[in-house]
Formats: C-alpha cells, structure tokens, sequence
C-alpha cells in the first residue's frame, strides 16, 4: 500500500524449534501481542524489514503532497482551499512522524531521503498519477485515503511499538482525509452535467491505481509470509483490497457512480464483490519508474532539497556562530 | 424604481484591502507546499497560508456585508478582476527563492501585526472583531520571520547574499503599507483605523533593529513602490488571478 513491495528476509518464517533462544523468546512476545520498542534485542531481519517499510510508507506522505498540492492555487472556493492546505499539511506531518519512527531504528533522515532522491527507495504507485481535474482532489481523498485508512488501521496492530503508536496518531487524521474527498465527489455528483462527468472520469481513472496501492496479490507476494509472523503487516494484500472493494463499491452506487470495471459483481457466496483482474503490467511499470509522473515527482523532489541546500547550510552556520559567540562570553 | 444601497465606502475598502492581503499572500505562499527546503518548513508555510486564508474569509465577507449587495467572501476572492484586488503590492511579488518568499513575509509581518493589534480598538465592533481574532496568529507569523531572517542574514555567507538581495528586491515595496492615502485619513479620522504614519515610524525602527541584528541593510531611500491598494497593480496580479479564479470562471455558477 504506502508500502507496497516490502522485501522481507525472502525466506520462510523459521519454526519455533528452528530458532536460537533470543529469537524464540523475541517470536514468543510478538505472539502475545507485547510490543516490541526500539532498545530491545530483535532480529536484524526484523530490524531491516521495518525499516524498509516504515521509509516508503514516510516517502510516500512526502511525495503524496505533490499531486495534491497542485490543485492548491486552483481550489475553487476559500473553504476548498483552507481544507486541501490542511490535508496535505496532514500528509507531511505523517511523513515527519514516520521519520521519526524509523530513526528510532538505527537509519536517519538524511540517509532516508538520499535513499529516496537517488530513486533506490519506493514509494507508493499512486503518487505518479496526475491530477488533471478539481476532480481528481476527491477522488483521492475518497480512494486513496480511503484505502490508506484500511491499510493502517490495521498497522495500528503492528508489533513495533513506534510504529504502531504513529499509525494510532495518523489514522485520526485520515478519515478526516476521505471525508473531505467524498464531500467534494457528493457536491460534484450533485452539480451539474460537467461536473457529475468530471467525478466519473475521475473515478475511472483512479479506480485500478487504487487497488494497486495494496500491493501485488498474496500469490505473488514472496514477501509477506514473514512480515505476516513478525506482525509488522497484519492482514494479507488479498484480504485488504477485497475489504477496500466492498466498502467503497456503495459508497460509488451512492454517489451514482460506476465502478470501471465489467466484471465487479456481488457474490453472495463471499458475502463480498467479485472483481475483474487488475493490470499487473501497468503496476510493476509503475514500480520500475515507468508511471505517468514518476520522472516529475522525483524531480520536484529533488528540486526542493537541492534549492533548499543553502538554506540549511545558512542554519548550520548560525547555529555554529552563536555557539562560538557563547563560549567566546564565557 | 431601485432603491440605492448606501455602502460605507471607506470600510468596505478597508475590509478589501486587509481580506486581499491576507488572500494574495496565502495564495502565494501556499504554492511552496510539498517544495520547502525542508520538511518542518512545507509545515510551517502551510500553517501561514491556512491562517491567512482564515482571516480573508473574515474580512471579504465583512466586505461583502458593508457592501450590501449580497455578495460572499467567494464572490468577492473569485469573481473580481485585477483592477477591483486591493492588496499592496508587496503581496503579489513572486515566490523567487526561497530568501525572497522569507523575506516578503517578514516585511509583510512586521506591518501587519502592529496594524492588527492597533485594528483591535476600532470603534467600528467588526473590524476590531476580526483583529482580536487575527493578531495572536500573526504575532506567531512574524515571531518565525523574525528568527528565520536573523538566522539567514547572520548565516552562512551564501544565506547572507540571499537574503540581502531579497531584501533589495522587495524592499521598495514596503513602504506602502504605511503610506496613508485619502481612504486611510478618512479612517483613522473615524477611529476606524489607526494613523498609518504612526505605525510607519514604528515599522521602520523595528526593521532598523532587526536587520541590523540580522547584519542586513535595506535601501532606505529607494523609492516607494506602490498603487496596489488603488487597483493598480504589477503585472503579477493578473496571472495570481488567472490561476486561482480559473474553475469559478470557466464553470459559471457550478457549486463546489
Ligand atoms: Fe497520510
Ligand atoms: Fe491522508
């Protein structure tokens, strides 16, 4: 999801017997839902994983501003603005936690950010799609925050303390999210014709991406088995798009929206919707750096901290003056 | 037969003229999220920007009701042209570097808390109103400029360069937050709104100190670049507008 394609150890999980004493009794309290905190021993598997998804989860708030951010001179009314300011305010504040989560293990903001500007760290696919219509600003809202809200409700779970406590901080600000973007969907949909055209083009575009920011499905996913027994990611890929499906499917009929897709029917079977395949080509291209914006976001990016370097150097610099300028006084 | 609608004309300005300050400068600055140097700082300006945004929607809609034509804080933001905004000059200037949107601030700031603070004893309840809502923010808004400018100026000597040549850029433009015009004697006359000659004299202390501290130098006597609260901007304006009004124009009478 923000985390998407997290390598884990690529091995199975080790059974109880295979483990030496410190990684049984660390298996041991993940089991009782203790929560593990960042002095405590644990594995380096552990350790890394965390710190792998932890970063592009923090990466992707960053970079989450920029499409959003686009539309932030082009709000059409004052309201509109002061929310959409407020949110992707929200986003970077998450990101600054989730910083602040994985430093606790060991890796600092500028190693992460290297990892990120050099292109070597993920970010969630969704975030090099373009917002081309007022649209598009609900339709994010709405999907990916409220697929974003699914996936970390339960990272609320997670057995890392840190990270379990800046999910339970963030998702209180997430549904916040969603409400404005299916507020703006609701008064799109109840507008006039063009209006009620730009909510369907913009949901036909985001519907897909929206399920891609789970992640690949569970039998493709080498990577979760692991994650799964740690309990760093609770629920399955699988599990939590079917979850996302059948909650926004109504929200949809609600608005008088279609779901793009022919084959999204209810299986009474299931008790949920089925629905058709989704496009793992254009997925793992957008992962490769082949999406619609990838090349924009990551230069927008890097403009930022590039620009911006004489400016932290100039902090830098005072901050060593009036250091010199104390110890001179005393 | 129409009946005439008699505007108080000297406060419906009054209301413009602090709502398009407030509403330019929050629309530039609110450009920076996502792009500030670093993370703490796409926080920071977002705050601004929000406050700003807050109060244009007090004082356009306080416009909108001196006015008494039914026109709303959106009416008034996003259906009015260039030559109707209100906003000094000083508002519109370009983002440029960041030292430059800094340093806009500050000079922003520095007028603006004063003015707030002294809008606070209006004899006119609305105005003083809004202020007493307005000037605790602001107060926080130029605290930040203040050390950031102080911290760049007396920085690094890249920093330092920066923020000189902001200074020299948006300098000039200054000096009309303070320059009183017809509308403002008649305000303070009616103890709507102070003397602006009172609050320039403190203004230009308060940056003499300041950016000495901050080892800056303004050009004192370069002339004064101003007609923004006249309706006569640069050139800046235009596209500001073009932008931001976009959707409301090109969708006439859509709700949002
Ligand atoms: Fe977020
Ligand atoms: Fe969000």
């Amino acid at each position: 999801m923000y985390a998407q394609m997290v390598k884990s150890t690529g091995e199975r999980p080790k059974t109880l017997d295979e483990m030496t004493p410190e990684e049984r009794a660390f298996q041991q309290r993940v089991d009782a839902d203790i929560k593990i905190e960042p002095k405590e021993w644990m594995p380096e598997g552990y350790r890394k994983t965390l710190v792998r998804q932890i970063s592009q989860h923090a990466h992707s708030e960053i970079v989450g501003q920029l499409p959003e951010g686009n539309w932030i001179t082009r709000a059409p009314t004052l309201d509109r603005k002061a929310i959409l300011i407020a949110k992707v305010q929200d986003e970077a504040g998450h990101g600054l936690y989730l910083y602040c989560a994985a430093e606790t293990l060991g890796v600092s903001r500028d190693e992460m950010t290297e990892q990120l500007l050099s292109g070597k760290a993920k970010y969630s696919s969704i975030f090099n799609y373009p917002t081309l219509t007022w649209a598009d600003i609900g339709a994010i809202g709405w999907l990916v925050d409220g697929a974003a809200i699914m996936n970390q409700v339960q990272l609320q779970k997670c057995s890392y303390g840190p990270y379990s406590r800046a999910m339970i901080r963030i998702c209180k600000e997430e549904s916040f999210h969603q409400r404005q973007g299916y507020d703006i969907m609701m008064k799109l949909c109840a507008g006039t014709a063009e209006q009620k055209e730009m909510a369907q083009d913009a949901l036909n575009r985001w519907w897909q991406p929206s399920l891609m920011m789970f992640g690949p499905s569970d039998k493709d996913s080498v990577h979760s088995a692991q994650s799964m027994a740690w309990k760093i990611k609770p629920m399955s890929n699988d599990e939590l798009r079917q979850k996302f499906v059948d909650q926004t499917v109504p929200q949809a009929e609600y608005l008088g929206l279609k779901i793009p897709d022919p084959d999204l029917k209810w299986n009474e079977g299931k008790k949920g919707y089925d629905f058709g395949e989704i496009d793992w080509n254009e997925f793992y291209e957008v992962l490769r750096g082949n999406g619609p914006c990838n090349k924009e976001r990551l230069d927008a990016r890097r403009k930022a901290w590039d620009d911006g370097a004489w400016f932290r150097d100039g902090l830098m610099a005072h901050a060593q003056k009036a250091k010199a300028r104390r110890l001179a006084a005393e | 037969m129409t009946t005439a609608v008699k505007t108080d004309l000297a406060i419906f300005e009054l209301a413009l003229r602090m709502g398009d300050n407030a509403l330019i400068l929050a629309q530039r600055v609110g450009a920076w999220c996502g792009h500030a140097p670093v993370l703490e700082e796409d926080i920071a300006l977002a705050n601004v920007a929000l406050d700003l945004i807050g109060q244009t929607k007090m004082w356009l809609s306080l416009a909108g009701e001196i006015e008494g034509r039914g026109r709303t804080a959106d009416d008034l933001a996003f259906l009015r042209d260039a030559r109707a905004y209100r906003n000094v000059l000083l508002a519109e200037q370009p983002n440029g570097d960041f030292a430059h949107t800094l340093m806009r601030q500050f000079l922003f700031d520095a007028w603006h808390h004063p003015m707030l603070l002294a809008l606070k004893s209006s004899c006119e309840k609305r105005v003083a109103y809004i202020a007493g809502k307005a000037d605790k923010v602001v107060r926080y808004h130029l605290e930040r400029s203040e050390d950031l400018v102080i911290r760049l100026g007396d920085g690094s000597e890249e920093s330092r360069e920066r923020m000189q040549a902001a200074l020299d850029a948006l300098y000039p433009f200054a000096g009309e937050l303070c320059a009183a015009d017809a509308i403002d004697s008649e305000l303070a006359e009616r103890r709507i709104a102070p003397d602006l000659s009172g609050i320039g004299e403190s203004y230009i202390a308060y940056l003499k100190r300041t950016l000495g501290e901050a080892t800056l130098n303004a050009p004192w006597d370069a002339a004064t670049r101003k007609g923004g609260k006249n309706g006569m901007h640069t050139e800046e304006l235009g596209y500001i507008l073009a932008e931001m009004q976009w959707l409301q124009r090109a969708y006439p009478g859509a709700k949002w």
